[in-house]
């Protein structure tokens, strides 16, 4: 079966929050990374088509993984990393 | 950090084996040196790693290829931040770079302790840009359906996070890049239920000269070929990805056999279920830094532009020099090899007293043309096929961000008012949108252009998203502007 | 009679709209794609509220009445044409003393004008503590690069040819007439008459006719943010805007205007170089930009830059477009050197050149009304340039 980090016997550390709702990371994870762990791969909708989007180049390229990193918008998810205290939203449109 | 303040005779952007090598050359060879990376840590994508504090949280020795050489550039770097002569910037992206009287401006911002950003600019009378490549997507029905990730994309969540994407997974694209990120899947646990690739097995053999002089890729090439026969994962030739359909998350993917020329097959259409889809056809550069400059580019024979470069690394620009997939994509040992080469002509140039001896030199020159002369072949055997847009229907997503379907890009090209995919982009949208057209821009372009005419990326001052907050900073410098705090 | 229009940028596909519209045969000539020069460049800006009253606030107006046609025409979502309005801010007391002493004037030359104190009434958005401005509810916004595609589009309907190519010369009869185009590749195009709508290569092309004229390019920057929800509900900018147009400094000039686009962006312009045709980047521009449109919204400041672009206006040196037919060469009209006002007065250049063309008013384009912009202002009587 398949392993994913967050569900390994590695230390996770607490208190990173994904529109309200605790996510574990291992730090140094980005936050896609610590996403895709927990099973998500969208958690953002386009503008125009309200399509469900997430980790695509996983590089900074593709800008689909957008996220609000504390009240920040436009936040690549794939490069920035995971850390305590992070309050993540993630929504409707470019609203990140 | 502060700025730094100490002169500098290099600056190097991009810190992947192209980079790495360059930078530690030039320190060796006595000049002061500023690395600069977008990453958390040095090796760029080829060895993308966790930031050094999560090494141990999160291994991923088993997926690199090569660390020797990627742990012996890192020691000499850091032996030579210690004695002061080399700063190492990272979680810093360069949004601009100019000419300036005496050389170069490098525009970066510290993004170190995110979502804050800060300004900095860097100064050098030599500029190497080694900024690496991304993944060429073509697109086709429902690849914008979460779950469909490019290959790359896999490989820098399961090489940067220790985490794989899906269960099941179903790769396809072409090139020789399919097969470690298949292997690498498999061997943390994914079941990869086939590596789908477009060329024939055929396509090697038409040019087998220079994969003959490369042992060391065959090497390569049988290790994942071991690994791929060991999980029992099926590599089928003259197959692509066709389609991908889902609620909400990719749960089939359609492939069908290709024709010479790259047209599905009619009834040999098959259903595969599968969670993850990853595809990748080859690289981009990634000119972005370099275009502004104004640098000639030229044929990289894979379809796409990279810079021209002499046999030193110089661009046609005084003092501007480039190395790795930026002057064509070739690989890591290109890349290395590109980078020492680039770094004595840095040396040269600005005469500076440690240059190394005619002999290396020349080695590392018959290394370099050794590899592209590899590059070139492997990118003849992994053409991107001349009629993939076959696959398309008329409301296939071609650009993700402003959600522009391949009707509307033909129909701006039958029209008659667009032939590339520049003036697409101010008729339609399509490459308008947060990634400006680095997703779709190679596509856009293989539907408009002429044929065989190989993709220049468009123009793109701003080569990564900045705040204007940090520039409106850095046009007006407060007395409040003190240096972040240690994180 | 037959045309042909060089330069298929927002003002040749004006000019190929309007001559088609009149029965005229037109061939429009360009050596690159559709809108790819100057129009490409732009903001798209269809505006009063920066002109002095004169000449080009003539045609301005003219223009203004001409693009709710073409709005009509090509359907307004088409070209995205948005009837947005314009707010001027003052920054300081004087300043909005000096802004309203020139709307005065503006409003006695038929603008509609109207005072305000409360700019945040406008603009929920704006920074705290402006004194005041003008808001103009005339001024407009289009995509140029759409409409002048949609104008060609509409005049290849009425009978227009659209041909790829380089004019290199005139070709005349002995009588010193136009008759005709010659191409690069050769080629001759039958012609009664040449219009030069090659914007900031209007210069070289009216060189090529025979009939030079001096344009001279001045640099701008524009900045283009990530998609927002709309933020910014007109044209947004500083009363210094109006002094830099205006203004034959030889230095860097930046005043921002602000804007937000139908796609979500906004757009920051833009500053305004006399540096030739030099391409570079300029990341001090770039940076100048950024810091006064943050302190006209200063919720700019998280907002991410994600393009910027540049393009060379066309100017002549008294900052006034040059309209007409050149009297040096019978059968050559200029329609050129709009600086960066060509989307905005693309219309009523395209009625005056037909006009001109017809010897007659079209479309409420009277010749005898706009002889200010005429080419013989820069020529002596001999017909040398002054």
């Amino acid at each position: 079966m398949t392993r994913v980090a967050a569900e390994t016997d590695v230390p996770t550390a607490p208190g990173l929050t994904v529109d309200g709702e605790p996510l574990a990371f291992v730090p140094g994870q980005t936050l896609a990374a610590a996403l895709v762990a927990s099973g998500r791969v969208a958690w953002r909708t386009t503008r125009g088509g309200q399509r469900p989007r997430g980790v695509f180049c996983g590089i900074g390229v593709c800008y689909d993984c957008l996220v609000t990193v504390d009240g920040r918008r436009g936040q690549r998810a794939c490069l920035v990393q995971a850390r305590a205290g992070m309050a993540v939203a993630t929504g409707e449109g470019d609203d990140g | 950090m502060a700025e730094p303040q100490k002169p500098v005779d290099l600056v190097v952007v991009g810190a992947g084996p192209a980079g790495m090598a360059a930078a530690v050359t030039a320190l060796d060879g006595g000049l002061r040196v500023v690395l600069v990376d977008a990453g958390s840590a040095p090796g760029g994508q080829f060895w993308r790693h966790p930031p050094d504090h999560a090494r141990e949280a999160l291994p991923t020795d088993d997926l690199h290829h090569d660390l020797r050489t990627y742990r012996s550039l890192r020691a000499t770097l850091a032996a030579h931040q210690r004695t002061g002569r080399l700063t190492l910037l990272l979680d810093h992206p360069v949004w601009t770079t100019a000419r300036a009287a005496d050389g170069f401006t490098v525009h970066a911002v510290d993004r170190g302790r995110p979502p804050e950003e800060r300004a900095v600019v860097l100064r050098a009378p030599a500029l190497l840009v080694a900024t690496g490549a991304y993944d060429r997507q073509l697109p086709f029905p429902g690849w914008d359906l979460p779950g469909v990730l490019t290959a790359g994309g896999l490989q820098s969540l399961l090489k940067g996070g220790g985490v794989v994407a899906g269960r099941r997974v179903v790769l396809g694209g072409t090139g020789p890049f399919l097969l470690p990120v298949a292997a690498a899947l498999a061997a943390r646990g994914a079941e990869v239920v086939a590596v789908c690739e477009a060329a024939a097995p055929s396509a090697w053999l038409r040019h087998p000269a220079p994969l003959l002089r490369n042992p060391a890729k065959w090497a390569e090439a049988a290790g994942y070929a071991g690994t791929l026969a060991r999980h029992r994962i099926p590599v089928r030739t003259r197959t692509g990805i066709v389609g991908a359909e889902g609620e909400g998350r990719v749960a089939v993917v359609r492939t069908a056999a290709l024709g010479a020329d790259g047209a599905p097959l009619p009834g040999t259409e098959r259903r595969i279920e599968a969670d993850t889809v990853g595809v990748g056809w080859g690289f981009v550069p990634q000119l972005d830094l370099l275009l502004p400059l104004g640098c000639d580019l030229a044929d990289a024979g894979d379809g796409t532009m990279a810079a021209a470069v002499d046999a030193g690394q110089r661009t046609t620009v005084p003092g501007l020099y480039a190395a790795g997939e930026t002057c064509g994509v070739g690989g890591a040992a290109l890349a290395l090899s590109e980078g020492r080469v680039a770094a004595v002509s840095v040396l040269t140039d600005l005469s500076a007293p440690g240059r190394p001896g005619i002999r290396p030199l020349a080695a590392q020159r018959r290394a370099v043309a050794r590899h592209r002369a590899f590059a070139r072949a492997l990118a003849r055997a992994h053409p991107v096929p001349r009629d993939w847009p076959a696959w398309l229907t008329d409301d296939t997503t071609v650009c993700r961000c402003e959600e522009v379907t391949a009707g509307a890009v033909l129909a701006a090209r039958a029209d008659g008012s667009a032939s590339d995919h520049r003036q697409v982009k101010q008729l339609t949208r399509a490459g308008m949108g947060w990634c400006q057209g680095r997703m779709c821009g190679p596509a856009v372009h293989c539907l408009v252009a002429a044929r065989a005419e190989p993709y220049t990326p468009a123009e793109r001052l701003i080569a990564t998203p900045v705040t204007l907050g940090a520039l409106a900073d850095s046009a007006e410098p407060s007395t409040g502007d003190t240096p972040s705090e240690p994180t | 009679m037959d045309v042909v229009v060089i330069g298929a940028g927002i003002v040749g596909a004006a000019c190929a709209f309007h001559a088609a519209s009149a029965g005229l045969g037109v061939t429009v000539l360009d050596r690159g794609p559709v809108g790819a020069g100057t129009t490409s460049r732009g903001e798209g800006n269809i505006l009063l509220s920066d002109k002095e009253p004169g000449p080009e606030l003539e045609l301005a107006r003219l223009s203004r009445d001409l693009w709710d046609e073409v709005g009509k025409e090509l359907g307004p979502g088409e070209v995205e044409f948005e009837n947005k309005g314009g707010l001027v801010v003052a920054s300081t007391p004087e300043g909005l003393a000096a802004l309203h002493a020139f709307a005065a004037r503006q409003a006695a030359a038929g603008i509609q004008t109207e005072l305000v104190d409360r700019v945040d009434a406008f603009e929920p958005h704006i920074a705290p503590g402006l004194p005041g401005g003008v808001h103009y509810p005339q001024d407009a916004q289009v995509q140029p690069v759409l409409a002048a595609a949609g104008l060609l589009r509409a005049a290849v309907r009425r009978g227009a040819r659209v041909r790829t190519g380089e004019a290199v010369a005139a070709v005349t009869g002995t009588d010193g007439r136009v008759t005709g185009v010659r191409t690069a590749d050769g080629a001759v195009l039958a012609a009664d008459a040449v219009v030069n709508a090659a914007g900031t290569w209007g210069g070289e092309v009216g060189r090529r006719l025979g009939a030079p004229v001096a344009i001279l390019p001045r640099r701008g920057f524009v900045l283009v943010t990530e998609p927002l929800p709309p933020m910014i509900r007109h044209k947004v900018y500083s009363a210094d805007y109006v002094a830099n147009v205006a203004s034959s400094d030889e230095g860097l000039e930046t005043s921002c205007v602000v804007e937000g686009t139908r796609a979500g962006t906004i757009l920051i312009g833009a500053s305004r170089e006399r540096v030739g045709f030099d391409t570079a980047m300029n990341p001090a521009v770039v940076a100048l930009l950024a810091a006064q449109a943050c302190r006209l919204f200063p919720f700019l400041r998280d907002v991410h830059l994600i393009r910027a672009y540049r393009g060379f206006r066309p100017y002549c040196p008294d900052h006034l477009p040059v309209v007409g037919p050149d009297p040096r060469v019978p059968g050559v009209l200029h329609a050129c050197g709009h600086e960066g006002a060509g989307i905005g007065l693309a219309p009523g250049t395209g009625a005056l050149i037909t006009a001109q063309l017809l010897g007659r008013p079209w479309r409420g384009a009277d010749p005898a009304a706009h002889t200010g912009l005429l080419p013989d202002r820069f020529l002596t009587t001999g017909g040398v340039p002054k």
